[in-house]
């Protein structure tokens, strides 16, 4: 197995992130924004991992199954909130959300 | 015995805080005993304790009873501690005993009112205050018993609230007596500033060492302490207070506005004797300050209409004569006058309370008349009052005592025959207004009937007081009449004696006396023939323009009133009717209309849309990036 270096993994790591951070701030399905917030937090995990390899440590694999691990009560919140937002504005679209402006 | 000193200002204390506690539940008869009591018990105490410091004084002529620490702050240490001297005595001994016949009285007086325990609670209250004052050995001390006889004179005298007159005067009374409060504070704060403590014995003993005679502290400080005086003691300039605070219930104005708490002026000069004695000119302000206010005040007393008025007048004059006799340096002579006036002006304003209650609350003298006959004990009480304050010679109390400061006023060191002048001319102008108020009350036809005959409540503190104002004066005899005396020798331990210098010339005193007696005399005649043989002079010249000019110039008290209106009310409410959207208040309506602006800016910018806080989020990311690389 061939062996990255460090320096492409964390291009495609940021690569990831920011595609990611694009999608939360283009994309106005709720939905959407989960999925493009799990792809951010999918990033950093990739980012931990080849920093870990490149080191020959096992604390990237640890953070990475952390990182997994609040993603998951994450999205499980997240899904949460967007069915109760589904069921009052019959519409997943986070700008009809707005009640709360000051 | 000293070591029940405590109890003495403790108990009145104590009936305060029964009364004002569980007043309501008690009843009027509990109310009474506690609050008579109180004052009785502290009274009993004072007399064992007086018994005891004759017999075998205390070493050094004074006891002190440290009781707590106060406040101690680096330097600054003040104890709650009792300081027993015989000046202290003196006073202690009038409040305690006087207060406590007040008080029985008040028990009848106060009878019919429908806050009869307040009345209690309030008076009790001020008899502790009072006696904070006089006991106190520190001038924080003495500066709390000061504030709490000005709130208690402020509550008695706004007693009846309802009419909004009683308050108008109560408000007065605490406003006057706060200008001169203030001057004194800074006084205080100068007399720390110069010696680094409050303590009274430690001021005086540092205080000949620390200043020469005439040392500018020392002419400031007295003149500042004089300021609190003046204005508790109802003196010129701020005397207009006191007929005003008449207003209260006649027991307060006898406790009150007569026997302690306008005397409490005299007691700070003469407990700061020390330090007045290193400022000469401070003496012959106060001198001049006396016999100014006697003579005002006595010209105000001759066409009053209101008999608690003429009291009050009064007892304003006979204050003046104790500021000359301090003035002068008269120390033992102006207390001894302070004791002999507690029990006759005391005395004369039950007396009048009795008359008062007897005539359907009227107060005017002239709707009055003829009560001698109704009211026997009252009016044969009443004459001895009268003839104590008019100075009848050799039979009355007040005699020898004002004949003491009129002599000294010329003899002493600081008094000179301007001084002696005004107090006899004085004496004259006392007597004849005293005794018109006797002729027009007691004699004449009976206007009114009499709806309230006394009982023994009020009948026992009257004779009671009669008999100190008719023989209390024969414990300090003049030189010319047997050199007796016992309470100048008394006095000596605290203040010194200054009889050397005043026995030299017999034959000027003789003259001095006998001038005084043959006026006194005369001026009660000159009374009974305008007021009861020939009213009619007295008609034709209040007839003529100047005549009634000169009356209506005499009742509203000189004038003093009408000035004080013109020189500082009005310029005052005028500045704050035409600054009443305060102008310092710009600065603080700024802060809070900021701060708000401030609040619409960024209520703006929390718009509710999610992306645009994510969008914040990265805009802040980027800039902290930015600024944690390029740092």
């Amino acid at each position: 197995m061939s062996s990255i270096s460090l320096n492409t993994g964390l291009v495609i790591a940021s690569i990831l992130f920011f595609l990611g951070f694009l999608g939360v701030m283009i994309r106005r399905n709720i939905l959407f924004m989960l999925i493009s917030v799990e792809i951010m937090l999918n990033a950093a995990g990739l980012a931990f991992i080849f920093a870990g390899a490149s080191h020959n440590a096992p604390d990237g694999q640890v953070m990475f199954i952390f990182i997994l691990t609040m993603a998951a009560a994450e999205v499980a919140v997240g899904l949460a909130l967007l069915i109760q937002v589904y069921q009052k504005f019959k519409t997943l679209d986070s700008d009809a959300a707005s009640n709360m402006r000051g | 015995m000293y070591d029940f000193l405590w109890l003495v200002p403790t108990l009145p204390f104590l009936g305060f805080l029964i009364l004002a506690l569980f007043g309501k539940k008690l009843g009027k008869t509990l109310s009474a005993f506690v609050g008579v009591g109180s004052i009785g018990i502290s009274a009993l105490i004072t007399i064992l304790i007086g018994i005891r410091f004759l017999s075998s004084p205390p070493e050094g002529d004074a006891f002190v009873q440290t009781l707590w620490t106060w406040i101690a702050v680096d330097r600054f240490n003040v104890n709650i501690a009792l300081h027993l001297d015989a000046l202290s005595l003196v006073f202690t001994f009038v409040i305690t005993f006087v207060g406590f016949w007040i008080h029985l009285y008040s028990v009848e007086y106060m009878a019919d009112d429908e806050s009869f325990s307040r009345f209690f609670a309030y008076m009790n209250l001020f008899v502790g205050a009072m006696l904070l004052l006089v006991l106190g050995d520190n001038l924080l001390l003495l500066y709390l018993g000061w504030e709490g006889v000005g709130l208690c004179s402020y509550l008695l005298i706004g007693f009846w609230y309802k009419d909004s007159a009683n308050g108008y005067a109560a408000r007065k009374a605490f406003i006057v007596t706060r200008v001169g409060d203030a001057a004194m504070a800074i006084g205080l704060f100068l007399l720390f500033y110069s010696f680094g403590t409050l303590n009274i014995q430690e001021i005086l003993t540092q205080a000949p060492q620390t200043w020469s005679v005439g040392n500018n502290l020392a002419v400031i400080a007295t003149l500042l302490l004089l300021g609190g005086a003046v204005g508790k003691s109802a003196q010129l300039p701020l005397q207009v207070w006191l007929p005003d605070a008449m207003a209260g219930p006649t027991p307060t104005s006898a406790l009150i506005h007569a026997a302690t708490m306008v005397t409490a002026g005299v007691y700070l000069i003469a407990r700061m004797h020390g330090i007045y004695e290193l400022a000469p000119v401070s003496m012959f302000v106060v001198a001049i300050v006396g016999a100014a206010t006697l003579l005002i005040a006595g010209f105000a007393g001759l066409t009053q209409v209101d008999i608690k008025r003429v009291l009050a007048y009064s007892t304003i004059s006979q204050i003046g004569y104790m500021f000359l006799a301090l003035g002068v340096g008269a120390w033992s002579a102006a207390i001894f006058h302070f004791m002999i006036h507690a029990f006759f002006k005391a005395l004369l304003f039950l007396g009048a309370g009795a008359i008062i209650l007897a005539q359907h609350h009227e107060q005017n003298m002239f709707k009055m008349g003829g009560l001698a006959k109704a009211l026997p004990v009252t009016f044969w009480t009443f004459l001895i009052g009268s003839g104590s304050l008019a100075a009848l010679p050799l039979v009355t109390a007040g005699f020898y005592s004002k004949d003491a400061i009129i002599w000294f006023a010329w003899s002493a060191e600081g008094g000179n025959i301007y001084l002696w002048a005004a107090a006899v001319f004085g004496a004259f102008i006392t007597g004849f207004y005293t005794f018109r108020m006797v002729f027009v009350t007691f004699f004449g036809q009976q206007k009114i009937d009499v709806s309230h005959f006394p009982k023994w409540t009020i009948h026992v503190p009257l004779i009671v007081l009669a008999f100190f104002a008719l023989f209390g004066g024969f414990i300090e005899l003049p030189g010319t009449m047997g050199h007796f005396t016992l309470f100048s020798d008394f006095l000596k331990s605290a203040l010194p004696a200054m009889e050397e210098v005043a026995h030299e010339n017999v034959s000027l005193e003789y003259f001095s006396q006998i001038l005084t007696a043959v006026l006194a005399l005369v001026s009660v005649y000159l009374a009974y023939v305008l007021y009861l043989k020939k009213p009619q002079i007295v008609t034709n010249f209040t007839d003529t323009g100047f005549g009634k000019g000169l009356q209506q110039f005499f009742l509203s008290g000189l004038g003093f009133d009408w000035l004080y209106e013109r020189l500082f009310i009005r310029p005052y409410v005028w500045i704050a009717r035409t600054n009443k959207r305060d102008f310092i208040d710009l600065f603080y309506v700024f802060l809070p209309w900021m701060s708000r602006q401030f609040h619409y800016a960024f209520s703006y910018t929390q718009s509710g849309k999610v992306r645009r806080y994510i969008l914040g989020i990265a805009l802040g990311a980027v800039v902290s990036i930015t600024i944690v690389v390029i740092l």
